[in-house]
């Protein structure tokens, strides 16, 4: 009761500022967070500090649930209707400024010069994407299950080797303790696939598409990636890992159960199993196939729409938001991973001695990015598609030639995507 | 006669009674229609910048494009068939003749749809350009096949049970008619459980009443069972639907001609045989049409519960449809299919209208 002044006093003064500020530009920015209120506060507290710290431009925001955001923005790329500031996906980037819905950032480049590399997005030349944080993938472990299995623990200067690796699975398979050696999370279909399993692929020296020829073919069927393809089989038919039916829960909840000896999962879940096995906990480095051991890189990132009249504000937005405090915030919030060292120091978790502080060395180290074309969005479904057939016992040259010949077949009938 | 003479007398109202069915039909269905036929000539996309450009029956020549190819059996020196470790017979791999082999260039770039054996342990290998089209068609053809007359069929028999005189039949009509109304993506989730290869509930009713002798299967997860089990679901998704169809046409069969029957001592058989059956003709045809075409349309059940998989088992053409025409950005792609599956829909259709017309 006591608050119902207070309310009113603040509507009014509210109603006041806005008539004063109506001289501003007004700015939106599209962000496909709805739904997490942690991540819409700290949004949101970006875009009132930049409001309150200029009087040019007012930037307001338009939240999307993630699953229909790529589908908002093309829909309203289609209708002209793009807003000033948007959000995009790392890998996804080429493709939206190949169809000419970005601009090109002009930001002053010395502001993301110590930048982890994948938060930072360009192609063609062009900057086009700055994130305010990275995502990283490691190996989960318990230090216990390795000791009691002479498992030498790895680490960053000397990872796994992929027979070691091979090895290890077989060997806590060979336990009976566990359902399964290891959880790869093929319950999470989508772009989970080529983001956690592309790497493994790039690790044997093949890849999804090779940019430099503009093709897939050789690239994802060459003898490296019929190498991948039949240890890649070879995983699900030794039972070493759950397959392509495994159950959404079970992905949540296998590892902490005990019921999978390792998982290969990302920093966002490792706070859970921190807090459940405590000291016990690692965080592993991916395995070495032969080509460097490698892991995803780039996640969300802003981009400057090319419809947008105001671009000089929407840079002047990026550039505000692109200060450690933010960056750091972030991390606390929603647990990611921030793109500098200094504004890791200043984060709970990835701070020296933090509980997830591999991550941000992982990222460092072994962050490779996704095919840095704008034929990706279709390159990744292909290879998914895959993926999961040859889990299923399809044949790997069989089914990865025909991949190739798919993701080739589009570039083809997009002009190679010049 | 006389009707058509009192719309020649007043032509403003006729047309305009049919102007909003007419206008709506026009832009929801025949428009769309050709501007599918018309993307499925060029190689449009959902985002490009590049122009569109007309490349005439190539997209269609992809999709349909078949091959075969005849291989024999890898021989050693003295002319016996190699046998793998496993005893099965070596093959020379397919793709030493799909890619860049210059004594078989129509072969190029094709996939093994499927094989036959041959006499001398030969094979006889059919090739496809596109298998995975190839394979939609198949299962929705199996779909459509099944579904169809199965559907009817049990929509029938309930039908017939619910037109019995009881008390309590109207709780009988609701239960059977209530997966109709519930939309068919949340009866995939469900159902999704019940599959469920660990601890779903026919797994789990399967082990009761075998004792256990029964082991879990996983059921959309085997490409043996995958289709089978999309097909159980979607029979018993649809069936209160055309049940209520077949209801309708039960009660307009007049109750003296049951009475005459009975007086003329009918047994059961005979009564359906000649009383029944006749009354329900135009009954069937509409069911028969109805099913037909919504079992070509299968897609919520295929989206939700296997994405077409595994290794391709599920797929179905709308399913593909959308695959391609959205996730794919090639509307080119997407639309060829909407065109075929036009094409197919409607040639059965006027094999049914031919089959079941009045004949005088």
């Amino acid at each position: 009761m006591q608050l119902r002044p207070m309310m009113q006093l603040a509507a009014v003064l509210v109603l006041l500022s806005a008539g004063g500020t109506a001289a501003q530009t007004e700015l939106t920015i599209w962000y496909h967070g709805a739904g997490n209120e942690t991540e819409s506060s700290l949004v949101n507290q970006v875009i009132d500090d930049f409001n309150a710290s200029q009087s040019e431009w007012k930037v307001e925001l338009g939240s999307f649930p993630q699953e229909s955001y790529n589908e908002s923005v093309v829909a309203a790329a289609l209708a002209g209707n793009l807003p000033d500031i948007l959000d995009v996906d790392g890998p996804v980037m080429p493709n939206w400024a190949w169809a000419g819905y970005l601009a090109p950032l002009a930001i002053d480049e010395s502001r993301i010069a110590e930048f982890l590399p994948g938060a930072v997005g360009r192609w063609d030349g062009e900057l086009y994407g700055v994130g305010l944080w990275d995502a990283g993938l490691a190996i989960f472990a318990r230090r216990s299950v390795l000791e009691a299995n002479n498992i030498r623990i790895p680490t960053l200067d000397n990872p796994w080797s992929g027979e070691e690796f091979d090895a290890v699975l077989v060997s806590l398979q060979a336990t009976g303790d566990f359902d399964y050696a290891i959880d790869l999370g093929m319950a999470w279909t989508g772009e989970w696939y080529p983001y956690a399993f592309g790497p493994f692929l790039q690790s044997h020296g093949g890849d999804i598409v090779d940019v430099e020829a503009n093709m897939a073919d050789g690239a994802l069927n060459g003898d490296a990636g019929i190498a991948f393809g039949e240890w890649w089989q070879s995983v699900f038919e030794r039972g070493l890992a759950p397959g392509t039916s495994q159950d959404g829960a079970d992905r949540e909840t296998g590892f902490l159960d005990g019921r999978y000896a390792l998982q290969w999962n990302g920093n966002w879940a490792a706070l859970p199993a921190v807090e459940k096995f405590g000291d016990d906990m690692l965080f592993l480095p991916a395995p070495d196939f032969g080509n460097g051991p490698k892991i995803g890189a780039a996640s969300w990132q802003f981009s400057v729409s090319s419809q947008s009249e105001n671009k000089e504000g929407a840079n002047a937005f990026i550039e505000f938001a692109l200060q450690d405090r933010y960056l750091a915030a972030f991390s606390d919030g929603i647990g990611l991973i921030p793109p500098t060292s200094t504004a890791a120091a200043m984060t709970r978790n990835y701070s020296s001695g933090g509980p997830m502080e591999v991550f941000f060395e992982l990222s460092r180290e072994q962050a490779t990015k996704r095919a840095v074309t704008p034929g990706y969005v279709v390159a990744a479904l292909v290879f998914e598609k895959a993926m999961a057939d040859i889990a299923n016992g399809a044949d790997p040259a069989d089914t990865l030639d025909a991949a190739a010949d798919e993701i080739d077949q589009d570039f083809e009938s997009n002009s190679g995507y010049k | 006669m006389s009707k058509q003479k009192s719309v020649t007398e007043q032509p403003l109202a006729g047309w305009a009674m049919v102007l909003p069915a007419f206008a709506l039909i026009s832009v929801f269905l025949v428009l769309p229609f050709l501007m599918a036929f018309g993307f499925s000539l060029t190689n449009q996309r959902l985002i490009s910048p590049n122009p569109t450009e007309y490349v005439g029956f190539q997209n269609y020549a992809r999709a349909l494009d078949v091959g075969f190819l005849t291989i024999e059996p890898e021989r050693d020196a003295a002319g016996d068939v190699i046998r793998d470790d496993d005893g099965e017979i070596a093959y020379p791999r397919l793709r030493t003749f799909t890619r860049n082999n210059p004594d078989y260039p129509h072969l190029d770039r094709m996939r093994a749809w499927f094989s036959i054996g041959l006499n001398d342990d030969r094979r006889f290998v059919v090739l496809a350009r596109d298998v995975v089209f190839m394979k939609a068609l198949r299962n929705t053809i199996v779909f459509v096949a099944i579904v169809a007359p199965l559907q009817a069929f049990i929509a029938l028999g309930l039908a017939m049970l619910v037109n019995m005189k009881l008390r309590g039949v109207n709780f009988f009509r609701t239960v059977y008619f209530m997966p109709v109304v519930i939309s068919m993506v949340v009866v995939s989730v469900l159902w999704r459980f019940i599959y469920d290869g660990e601890n779903g509930l026919l797994n789990a009713m399967l082990g009761m009443f075998s004792f256990g002798a029964i082991a879990p299967v996983d059921w959309l997860g085997n490409t043996s069972t995958a289709l089978p089990s999309i097909i159980a679901m979607s029979i018993w998704q649809g069936v209160g639907f055309h049940m209520v169809i077949w209801l309708s046409g039960l009660q307009t069969i007049p109750g003296e001609q049951y009475e005459a029957a009975r007086i003329e001592g009918a047994t059961r058989w005979q009564t359906f045989r000649y009383v029944t059956w006749p009354g329900l003709r135009n009954t069937a045809i509409l069911v028969m049409v109805i099913i037909t075409m919504q079992a070509f349309t299968l897609y919520p059940q295929v989206e939700v519960m296997t994405r077409g998989g595994p290794l391709d088992s599920t797929q179905s053409l709308v399913f593909q449809m959308v695959i391609r025409g959205y996730e794919k950005q090639d509307i080119a792609g997407g639309s060829v299919i909407s065109v075929l599956l036009f094409l197919i829909v409607l040639s059965i259709s006027l094999i049914q209208r031919y089959l079941t017309r009045e004949k005088d």
